[in-house]
């Protein structure tokens, strides 16, 4: 583990130490630029790959943890660590990194210095936010990354460029404004039972938070996830932002960017507000499916190919979340695959429109057709990207949806019923749009000539077309990666759940003692009381976790905590 | 039988290699060759497989390649389950003859196709090929498949193969919209189809047929008595994927148009194999809807109905391939309704001989529009018999068979069918009447079917004259020299016979139609042929749940009664081709007068019933209405409130600005002014005279020294 207990901070500061050395190099070298910044980009992408490889899929517990106190006066840490979830997003944002700034190099030919410089701060603000382990931490990553995607958006943008990133910046900064209420408001409640002051997540995660105040506390963070997601209604910043950002932003923002939303839900919401996860299941639920419908629908209405795909993320990111509040291990498994499914296509199909967005400088759909003929390449890359976005199995999209529907279904049919209708309406809007560019004869002149990819549009393209494959046909490295995360948040949401790990587990051993895992895994099987258990035993257990029954009494409280179970008086 | 999984993969690994290497670097014949070579190999294997599956006592066996989708626990009705898919594959007698009738027809096309795309420029070849070839992989998989999911990547796969078929020649507006309405229709039935398949796991807690079928054999059939439980369910949104899939009301717009495509497509993927996948599947889970009556009935009355109904569009039709096309849906139809009444044996059996008959009529099809420099209407063909005889032949043997004439193929196949209707007793529709509706549909096959013969082969010549006309017609042109351009061009010498890569399938698929019948001879036959029914024993096991070791039951009534049903069945074809003679050989402008005094039925025909129109007034306008309605609604009220926030706050600033300034900062103003006039008064004390600074110091010492003074 020695070498391990770096690896975190390696990975989130390289880009930034990248962004560093780029203020270094004169303006005006601006082929040096580029390079540096793919080299720094694909060192990011190096770093993160031994997450792939060295992450135990059988060990429940967080991994390459790091720990140095950051604001000890209010109990802040610099506390990363990652578990199955966080491993794939930060593998999916290392690698969209390097695709976003290849694909720039010819894209970007102003103020080539700043821009390069924001996407490499970017790619750490986002890191930064998967791999904290300590709210505030986490918050402020959050919030950091704003600011880049604004410039990125702002400056780089196109037609409508600043009414997009200020409406995208207040959107976002709105949501999180609330939700940094919720944070304290969480760290408080944490402070009155535990009377220890910490942003430490695990330690939110063995909260009990009474029902009205989680019912309140989720509400602040639903704001500021959902429109992070973004979920119906909370969606239109969304397409003007695809729309008028760079090609690379778009791509950052649907792969990446979007994901903060979801893997907000399923580290901070689900965990730790159980019981109102469960009581807004109904409202999240309809939102999203109205959210697949009607993102849908409004994709097939749109004339400019990019906001077209940008509302067909509104559909698919609704799809996600609807796995995920199914609260179904198959749904929430489904439903993270989903994300980097979405990555994927999406992030590729927003390539696909900056490839001819830079050789015709328009993305009016009527201005294409007959593409076929002329960019053969391209069309077969854009075939298989709408295939895999629609979700034909062999690719990536039908296992996320596959699984999303049926972890819905067993939950309630009517849900499924009506969001499996996305398929079809995914498969029109997606269809008509490949149509409409790349069959028929060339009609507009202007067409002729276009060049089909070069070598270096390819190697873009190449990575995401092999993940697509892969995914679909054979998941199970990744599923197995989710199996430990997906049934700790289970564990969380459903009292009855018998965890997949629970086998190898001691459930026997003290809680608290025995370190966070076997507490965790006794914890829910007290919940559960399923296991071999007496129900007496179960209570007792329930009741060392159960701290808010007495939050005033005296006495040693079991604290679970991560990192080595230690014990902490109340009231020091 | 190991290798079963290699059978899909081997036309794989062909697309791939065409795919990735061929379009850029393969010539035509190599790209044909190398795909051909593959189907071949692939075919070489399934008919192995099926030898050995002879030999097996159980006849069944799976191999499980990859686990597919890892253990997810998950709720059934049964308590928490586990939700896992495996990559594995099946041979049983069912699968091992459709995987020989899709290679084996396969193998055959792709051969015809060598003669038929050569025209074609040279990447465009590579690319049909690929194409062709991906086709066999998703359909051999769909075949394979030992559970839903690994049959539902078949079953898109083959959709996706389907569109880019049907819209391989891009360029026209036309196939590209057929190719996208073909994707989207059978989407809508892959909605019921995913919803049957998540209520099949749901309910068995298991996606593999084998464990599903025994798991539903131990539960009660759900008559009308029991009412419409959950297998009822499960079947019906099955059935709503086979209708998308199989062409088959309401969703059978999409198969005429798909006619777009060349045509050894629409002769392997639009009659042969893939629109037969809804009946594959409906026969995979016979034991399933055998447990569901009431679904069984809906089958069967649908299956019939649109047999009906596509056979009088087929009447009308002048574009040969459309003939054809309804021809396909309504033999579907036919096949559905053996289904529904139970005889999956039948439909599997009809299936299989019409993969053979209908194959050989698109072929035949493709090889006269490909004589007649892509004409496809049969109005400016005729009295073609004499220029391309091998067509001929072989395309009315096919029409032969297709119309039930002993002792072709059709006859057997659906001659067992109309009985098995007969005999069957309806749980709604009273008995005998799906039957009456066969016989009809039987008649119409006959007329149509003779009307597409005599339209093209015989009578006089309406075609278009021909340059050159020096050589001579009906030369066996075997070599199109690459000189002949893209679809000949003006260098067009007249009608002529296909090369010999296409008339040598034709004449493998002419001797199929002919004696495949002689599988499934009925059993009222057993005094004078003693394999009777052999087709139907040998399929029995894949119809029935492992274990359950149901005999076969027994369907006869008195050989005289049996013999008349033939009769009729035999009567009623040739009536139907009588009138076709006697309309359009006989008494050419008697089909027009006829036409002419039954215009209102004879428009509604034509029309195709206006269905087509009234999806488009309802499905197609309503779905792009409320798109179009929504964005307005995204863009006003959504995005309206949203930018009605961001104006309110602006105002609200605006106000605040106003408020600030002349309110909050007034008040500081006027304490600033008042503070200004109060000081005017002490101002004038300023005076800066320095005598005046001291007088009044002096005063002040004077005061203070008073006031020590007298206080004290």
């Amino acid at each position: 583990m020695s070498n391990d207990s770096s690896l975190l901070s390696l990975i989130l500061f390289t880009p930034l130490v990248g962004a560093l050395v780029l203020l270094f190099v004169p303006k005006r070298q601006e082929d040096a630029i580029r390079w540096i910044a793919n080299v720094f980009v694909f060192i990011g992408f190096l770093v993160s790959l031994p997450l792939w490889f060295r992450y135990d899929s059988a060990n429940p517990e967080f991994q390459f943890v790091e720990r140095l106190p950051w604001i000890p006066s209010i109990g802040a840490e610099y506390f990363l660590g990652v578990d199955g979830f966080s491993v794939l997003l930060i593998l999916l944002t290392t690698l969209m990194g390097v695709i976003a700034v290849l694909s720039s190099w010819t894209a970007i030919t102003m103020r080539v210095k700043e821009y390069y410089i924001f996407l490499l701060t970017l790619q750490t603000g986002m890191l930064g936010a998967f791999v904290s382990l300590d709210f505030l931490l986490f918050f402020l990553f959050w919030e950091v990354m704003l600011v880049p995607m604004y410039f990125l958006i702002g400056i780089w943008g196109s037609d409508n460029r600043l009414y997009s990133a200020i409406k995208f910046f207040l959107f976002t900064l709105v949501g999180s404004v609330v939700m940094l209420l919720g944070i304290l408001a969480v760290y408080f409640y944490n402070y009155s039972v535990t009377g220890v002051y910490t942003f430490d997540v695990t330690q939110f995660h063995q909260l009990d938070i009474p029902f009205d105040m989680q019912w309140w506390i989720f509400l602040a963070f639903f704001l500021g996830f959902a429109v992070k997601v973004p979920m119906f209604p909370f969606h239109t910043w969304l397409p003007d932002a695809h729309t008028d950002a760079p090609t690379a932003g778009s791509v950052i923002l649907a792969a990446v960017l979007l994901k903060m939303g979801t893997y907000g839900f399923i580290r901070f919401s689900l965990p730790i507000l159980p019981e109102a996860t469960i009581a807004f299941v109904p409202l999240v639920a309809g939102l999203s499916i109205i959210g697949i419908v009607y993102g849908a629908l409004v994709a097939m209405a749109q004339r400019d190919w990019k906001r077209l795909v940008a509302y067909s993320s509104v559909s698919h990111m609704g799809m996600v979340m609807l796995g995920m509040f199914a609260l179904t291990p198959v749904g929430i498994t489904g439903s993270i695959v989903q994300q980097l499914n979405h990555g994927i296509s999406t992030g590729a199909l927003f390539l696909i429109v900056g490839i001819v967005y830079e050789r015709r400088h328009t993305r009016l759909i009527s201005e294409y057709g007959g593409l076929s003929k002329i960019m053969p390449v391209y069309a077969a890359v854009f075939l298989i990207m709408t295939m895999s976005s629609i979700g034909l199995p062999t690719l990536n999209g039908f296992i996320g949806e596959i699984l999303i529907l049926q972890g819905v279904f067993v939950v309630q049919k009517t849900w499924a019923f009506f969001a499996a209708s996305g398929i079809v309406l995914g498969a029109a809007y997606m269809l008509w749009l490949y149509q409409r560019t790349m069959f028929g004869t060339v009609t507009n002149p202007k067409n002729e000539n276009l060049p089909d990819l070069s070598m270096r549009e390819f190697v873009t393209f190449a990575p995401l077309l092999l993940l697509a494959v892969w995914i679909g046909l054979y998941p199970k490295p990744f599923l197995d990666r989710l199996e430990t995360s997906v049934d700790k948040v289970m564990m969380r949401v459903d009292s009855d759940y018998t965890p997949r790990f629970a086998a190898v587990m001691d459930v026997d051993a003290p809680a608290g003692a025995a370190g966070s895992p076997a507490a965790i895994a006794a914890n829910g099987a007290a919940r559960a009381g399923g296991l071999d258990e007496t129900p007496a035993e179960a209570v007792a257990v329930t009741r060392v976790v159960a701290v808010n029954d007495d939050p005033g009494g005296p006495g040693m409280i079991e604290m679970p905590v991560r990192g080595g179970g230690r014990r902490i008086a109340a009231g020091n | 039988m190991e290798s079963i999984w290699l059978i899909p993969l081997l036309p794989g690994i062909g697309a791939a290699i065409n795919g990735l290497v061929g379009i850029r670097f393969f010539g035509k014949r190599l790209a044909g060759v190398l795909a051909s070579f593959m189907m071949g190999w692939a075919l070489w294997l399934s008919f192995w497989a099926f030898v050995e599956l002879l030999g097996t006592e159980e006849r069944f066996h799976q191999v499980t390649v990859a686990s597919w989708i890892p253990p997810i626990p998950l709720d059934t009705v049964d308590g928490v389950g586990s939700f896992t898919v495996d990559w594995s594959f099946t041979l049983d007698p069912l699968s091992a003859m459709m995987a020989l009738i899709v290679t084996g027809i396969g193998f055959l096309i792709h051969i015809y196709s060598i003669g038929y795309i050569e025209h074609e420029p040279r990447g465009g070849v590579a690319r049909f090929f690929c194409y062709l070839n991906l086709f066999c992989f998703f359909m051999l998989t769909l075949v394979l498949g030992s559970n839903f999911l690994v049959m539902f990547v078949g079953w898109e796969g083959v959709g996706l193969c389907s569109y880019l078929l049907i819209g391989y020649w891009y360029h026209k507006q036309s196939a590209s919209d057929a190719g996208k309405k073909a994707f989207i229709v059978n989407r809508i039935g892959d909605w019921g189809f995913v919803l049957g398949v998540f209520l099949v796991f749901f309910t068995f807690g298991t996606l593999d047929f084998r464990a599903v079928a025994e798991a539903a054999s131990q539960m009660p059939v759900e008559t009308a008595a029991v009412g419409f439980g959950v297998i009822s369910a499960i079947c019906l949104l099955l059935f709503i994927g086979a209708t998308g899939k199989s062409a088959q009301i309401p969703l059978y717009v999409w198969l005429p148009d798909a006619m777009e495509g060349p045509t050894p497509v629409s002769a392997l993927i639009h009659a042969a194999t893939m629109v037969t996948a809804g009946v594959y599947m409906v026969c995979r889970n016979a034991v399933l809807f055998t447990h569901a009556p009431m679904v069984m009935e809906i089958v069967a009355v649908i299956g019939v109905l649109t047999a009906l109904v596509a056979a009088t569009i087929g009447l009308v039709q002048t574009d040969i391939k459309r003939v054809l096309a309804y021809s396909t849906v309504s033999q579907l139809g036919y096949m559905f309704l053996a289904t529904g009444v139970g005889a999956f044996g039948a439909a599997a059996f009809h299936l299989m001989t019409h993969a053979f008959f209908k194959a050989l009529l698109f072929l035949g099809s493709g090889a006269v529009i490909h004589g007649m420099n892509e004409e496809q209407d049969m109005r400016r063909m005729g009295g073609l018999r004499q220029y391309m005889p091998i067509t001929a032949l072989t395309m009315a043997i096919g029409a032969v068979a297709i119309a039930g004439i002993p002792p072709l193929s059709g006859f057997f196949s659906k001659d067992e069918i109309l009985f098995r209707t007969f005999l069957h007793h309806g749980v709604f529709v009273p008995d005998r009447v799906l039957w009456g509706l066969g016989v009809v549909t039987a008649m119409l096959t006959a007329f149509y079917m003779f009307r597409l013969i005599n339209m093209t082969f015989f009578g006089a010549y309406r075609g278009p004259a021909w340059g050159h006309g020096a050589e001579e017609p009906g030369h066996d042109d075997a070599g199109h020299g690459d000189d002949h351009g893209a679809g000949h061009g003006h260098a067009w010498h007249g009608p002529h016979e296909a090369s010999r890569w296409m008339t040598i399938p034709l004449v493998v698929l002419a001797v199929g139609a002919f004696f495949a019948g002689f599988v499934g001879v009925p059993i009222a036959f057993e005094a004078v042929w003693p394999w009777t029914a052999t087709i139907e024993h040998f399929l029995h096991p894949s119809f029935v749940a492992q274990g359950a070791h149901a005999v076969e039951e027994a369907h006869h009534m008195s050989l005289l009664g049996e013999f008349g049903l033939m009769g009729l069945s035999v009567l009623v074809a040739l009536g139907g081709i009588w009138f076709a003679y006697r309309n359009y050989v006989e008494r050419p402008e008697a089909a027009e007068r006829l036409a002419e005094s039954l215009a209102g039925p004879h428009r509604v025909l034509t029309n195709k019933y206006y269905v087509d129109e009234l999806y488009d007034a309802t499905v197609v306008r309503g779905t792009m209405g409320s798109a179009g309605g929504l964005w307005t609604v995204d863009q006003r009220v959504v995005d309206g409130a949203v930018n009605g926030t961001g104006w309110t706050t602006i105002a609200a600033s605006w106000v605040s600005h106003i408020l600030d300034k002349y309110v909050v900062d007034g008040l500081v103003n006027l304490t600033a002014w008042i503070c200004g006039e109060a000081s005017y008064v002490f101002r004038r004390a300023q005076t800066g005279l320095i005598q005046n600074y001291a007088f009044v110091t002096l005063l002040g010492v004077f005061a203070f020294v008073t006031w020590f003074l007298v206080a004290r």
